[in-house]
């Protein structure tokens, strides 16, 4: 099927006007070998140069090949190519595009290779690690790791000015004015008379001439877009009802499936009794899967009730039947033979002298529970399968629903939608390969395959239960050695497991937010262990920073406490990085640190990750009715800010996401199965538990950085430290519920 | 076996058994996707819209306790072209991130505002307590249902 097709199918999807006869423009012929997604789709009108840009009759299309989890990131990417084609922003539409390699995701790649050795500041090898993930998912596109904005900083702001320098090299053929006559304002070429060329009156002559050199960008003074809180372009849809969710895709006789597979989490099923679903109203088939079964029916409900009607008889878990047996293996996994990597070893931890502190931190694992379950719409038809899935990884999607499917990767269209969450549960292709499993058995009609809460909950990729321990001395009230091991099962091992990719080395999310903080210990040694794999674990927003960030920062807060020194000018007299100390500056403005406040105590934390600068500060209160989180305050150092409103949400809503998990967030097994199956057992805070959120952001001017995961690692810490300053009882392990009372 | 009631001001026949919960008649029976599916067990709020004028998780409602009734969902409250003012509310405060439970946040909103037009802090935290936003949305929320209060007393 051509790509023309698949555009006009995603134009229906997302209710925009076809794009036939459209003109794409970008960086195309600059940058990549790779084939242009959006070739077919010039029709026998003009051609397709690049795969950003799309002007029409109907005006100017923005591809945005990143995924949408409500991180804004199309808003922003679309305003970076806008910028340089002087588009006005309510004029802007915008559009996912085809999975294609043209989309590769550059900083995953060039941010992911563990170990690089050419530069060894911490700052460089703080760049190139911010997302661990290895050299082999090049050319995949990919959302995550808050890599989005690093990639498309220039790339899309050069896909702009191309198609406006070829538009305007189009203008002066036409009119015989010199170039350099003319500008653009506005979505039109203006003569030095006054006159308006709409850009759509040009596009096909600008497509067909070659494209002019490269064009400088913008300086950054002269940004109308940029650097300026836009309305998001997806927020109008999402509050009327109307925002397209894979779950919403409705095909003429489409029928609604759900699926139940081993609680064991990747054992087989060694048989099924369906005797009583089958006869249950709505019930139209059930079709075995590995390692489970789907329903199709009439809603997705009867799916879900039939469902829970069959008697299963599942092979046991390949894993540990217990979290308490999960902990011991973590607990003896701090050896010499499961020493992954030492990550960092600044002087000689061994001369050490001074005052010890030891102490041990804990974390759990911890469920994705995006609000929308895991869904997709599937349909094969004619040796077709076409899959309609929010997915952070598209050409992941693709490979994997086509061999699920039993065709060839070409012959599977994926239509990227708008997801309900994502936090890096959507970076797995399960979903979209169950449904492609549906979509066979059923062929010739749609199918959407929805996942029940409890479902969704109990079959997961988590994140990693995890241990940190920490040995430190003081001498002068100044930390003289920091020794820092973590330890946890290995993500990138079992998703290597999963998409068939054999992973070789250390795995670095294991001491992802403890090895590149920018402290200046004389004596500092961080240690990655690995423990024995257990679960289906997967990223999690922030990844290993989510638990690093919780030990690392904790133990700088007990030693602050040991040292007698204030908590906050302890981190600050420590880091040797002016934008972190910034941050902390920040923060102690806006929360009035060191203002007593009766009743009430401050905690701070600080973590670095995907190269942002993050402090945090939190308020609690004690009450009748249990403990309060009565104020909260964050800054971040994103380098370049391009959207102050959205990067403001992303912080706030990252440690919304980070003090649900601290508070309350467990998922444990027992008998080789999750025992929190619905948010009653697994509940994220709710509003009335939570404060507002103030959230400055600062610009350092350094590498622009994404923000969509540093908000959250820093919120555990922060809170577990002003516990202990309210309360003087410290406690080293999440969730706090276990050891305090919360209102 | 049919069911009969009034959606969004049109009258509507479901032919489901009158156990189906009235989300997924709505969703899946009459292809009203704006009403989301979050937990099934009434813990999240996603599927809320009004039953009579009163705010109800969908998820939990056999269409046998609405026959006859007037539901308004999502889709009816306003539309892109005639936003309600918790609509217009919510885009001018830019509340929504991935928008997923936002349909229900907002028809919960629009319930509160109906019965208390100038709810205080703590009774808008009361009555929005039963939706979960996992993006973290609630202090917009807050101000985005405060904003509404103020629209809505002003027209």
């Amino acid at each position: 099927m051509s790509r023309i097709g698949t555009i006009a199918r995603r134009s229906f999807l997302i209710g925009s006007a076809a794009v036939l006869g459209g003109v794409a423009f970008g960086t195309w012929r600059f940058l990549t070998p790779y084939p242009n997604p959006l070739q077919d789709s010039a029709g026998d009108k003009g051609g397709v140069i690049t795969p950003y840009v799309v002007i029409d009759q109907t005006g100017v299309t923005i591809i945005t090949p990143r995924a949408e989890m409500g991180q804004g990131i199309h808003s922003t990417l679309a305003a970076l190519v806008a910028e340089e084609l002087d588009v006005p922003w309510d004029q802007v539409q915008v559009m996912h595009g085809p999975p294609a390699k043209a989309y590769y995701n550059a900083a995953m790649l060039e941010e992911g290779v563990p170990f690089a050795p050419t530069d060894d500041s911490w700052l460089a090898r703080t760049m190139r690690h911010a997302m661990a993930v290895p050299a082999k998912f090049l050319a995949l596109q990919i959302t995550g790791g808050s890599t989005s904005i690093p990639d498309g900083y220039e790339k899309m702001r050069a896909a702009g000015a191309v198609a406006r320098a070829a538009l305007v090299q189009a203008a002066a053929a036409r009119t015989g004015l010199p170039a350099d006559d003319l500008r653009t304002e506005t979505g039109a070429v203006v003569t030095p008379d006054g006159t308006r060329i709409p850009y759509a009156d040009l596009a096909e002559a600008a497509a067909a001439a070659d494209l002019p050199d490269m064009p400088p960008l913008k300086a950054r003074a002269d940004w109308t877009l940029l650097g300026k809180s836009l309305p998001r372009v997806d927020i109008p849809a999402k509050s009327t009802g109307t925002a397209l969710f894979a779950g919403d895709v409705r095909l003429p006789g489409m029928r609604f499936a759900t699926v139940k597979m081993n609680p064991h989490l990747g054992a087989a099923m060694n048989g099924y009794d369906a005797s009583a679903a089958e006869t249950m109203p709505g019930v139209e088939r059930i079709i075995p899967l590995t390692g489970g079964v789907a329903v199709v029916a009439a809603t997705t409900w009867h799916a879900i009730q039939a469902a829970e009607a069959i008697d299963f008889d599942w092979a046991p878990a390949p894993y540990p039947a217990s979290s308490a047996e999960m902990r011991d293996q973590i607990a003896q996994s701090f050896t010499p033979e499961r020493l992954d990597a030492v990550m960092r070893e600044d002087g000689d931890i061994t001369t050490a002298t001074g005052e010890v502190f030891e102490a041990d931190y804990h974390v759990p694992h911890l469920a994705h529970a995006t609000m929308e379950p895991m869904q997709a719409a599937a349909h094969l038809v004619d040796g077709k399968l076409t899959l309609w899935v929010g997915t952070q990884a598209p050409g992941l999607v693709q490979q994997h629903a086509a061999k699920a499917a039993g065709l060839e990767t070409e012959a599977v269209d994926v239509h990227t939608t708008v997801m309900g969450g994502g936090f890096g549960r959507r970076a797995e292709v399960d979903a979209s390969v169950l449904a492609a499993q549906v979509a066979r058995a059923m062929a010739g009609t749609p199918v959407l395959v929805t996942w029940s809460r409890e479902e969704d909950m109990t079959h997961d990729m988590y994140r990693p239960m995890a241990t940190g321990r920490v040995r430190a001395t003081l001498t002068a009230g100044k930390v003289e050695s920091f020794d820092f091991s973590t330890c946890a099962p290995s993500i990138m091992e079992t998703m290597a497991e999963r998409i068939g990719i054999p992973l070789a080395g250390p795995d670095s999310t294991i001491a992802q937010g403890a090895w590149e903080q920018p402290y200046g210990f004389a004596n500092y040694r961080v240690s990655a262990y690995r423990a024995p794999k257990t679960v289906p674990l997967g990223f999690w927003r922030s990844v290993g920073a989510s638990q690093n960030g919780f030990f690392h920062d904790c133990a700088i807060d007990e030693l602050a406490h040991l040292a007698g020194a204030d908590p906050l000018g302890f981190r600050r007299d420590h880091l040797i990085h002016d934008p972190s100390r910034a941050v902390l500056d920040a923060v102690a403005q806006m929360s009035g640190w060191g203002t007593p406040r009766p009743g009430r105590a401050l905690g701070v934390a600080y973590c670095l990750s995907f190269g942002v600068p993050t402090a945090q500060v939190i308020e609690v209160e004690q009450t009748e009715a249990g403990i309060r989180i009565t104020g909260a305050w964050a800054a971040v150092d994103v380098g370049v800010a391009l959207d102050p409103r959205n990067i403001e949400a992303q912080v706030s809503g990252a440690m919304v996401f980070g003090l649900s998990a601290a508070v309350r967030g467990e998922i444990t097994f027992a008998q080789g199965r999750v025992e929190q199956p619905n948010y009653w057992d697994y509940e994220p805070l709710r509003i009335n538990q939570l404060p507002d959120i103030q959230v400055q952001v600062l610009e350092s001017g350094g590498p622009i950085r994404g923000i969509g995961e540093p908000g959250t690692p820093p919120a555990a810490p922060a809170l577990a430290n002003a516990l202990f300053a309210l309360t003087g009882t410290r406690a080293r392990s999440l969730p706090l519920s276990k050891t305090f009372s919360f209102a | 076996m049919a069911t009969t009631l009034t959606v969004n001001g049109t009258q509507a026949v479901i032919d489901l058994p009158d156990d189906t919960p009235l989300l997924w008649a709505l969703r899946d029976g009459l292809n009203l996707t704006g009403t989301k599916f979050g937990c099934g067990v009434a813990a999240c709020g996603a599927c809320t819209v009004h039953v009579d004028g009163v705010a109800v998780r969908s998820c939990q409602t056999p269409l046998a306790d609405v026959a006859g009734a007037r539901i308004t969902t999502i889709e009816g409250l306003g539309t892109p072209a005639a936003l309600h003012a918790v609509q217009a509310a919510w885009i001018d405060h830019q509340v929504a991130q991935c928008g997923y439970c936002q349909s229900g946040q907002i028809m919960q909103a629009a319930y509160l505002l109906a019965e208390n037009p100038a709810p205080s802090m703590a009774e808008i935290d009361e009555a929005m307590a039963g939706n979960l936003c996992r993006c973290g949305t609630y202090p917009r929320i807050r101000a985005a249902v405060q904003d509404a209060a103020k629209r809505l007393q002003e027209a």
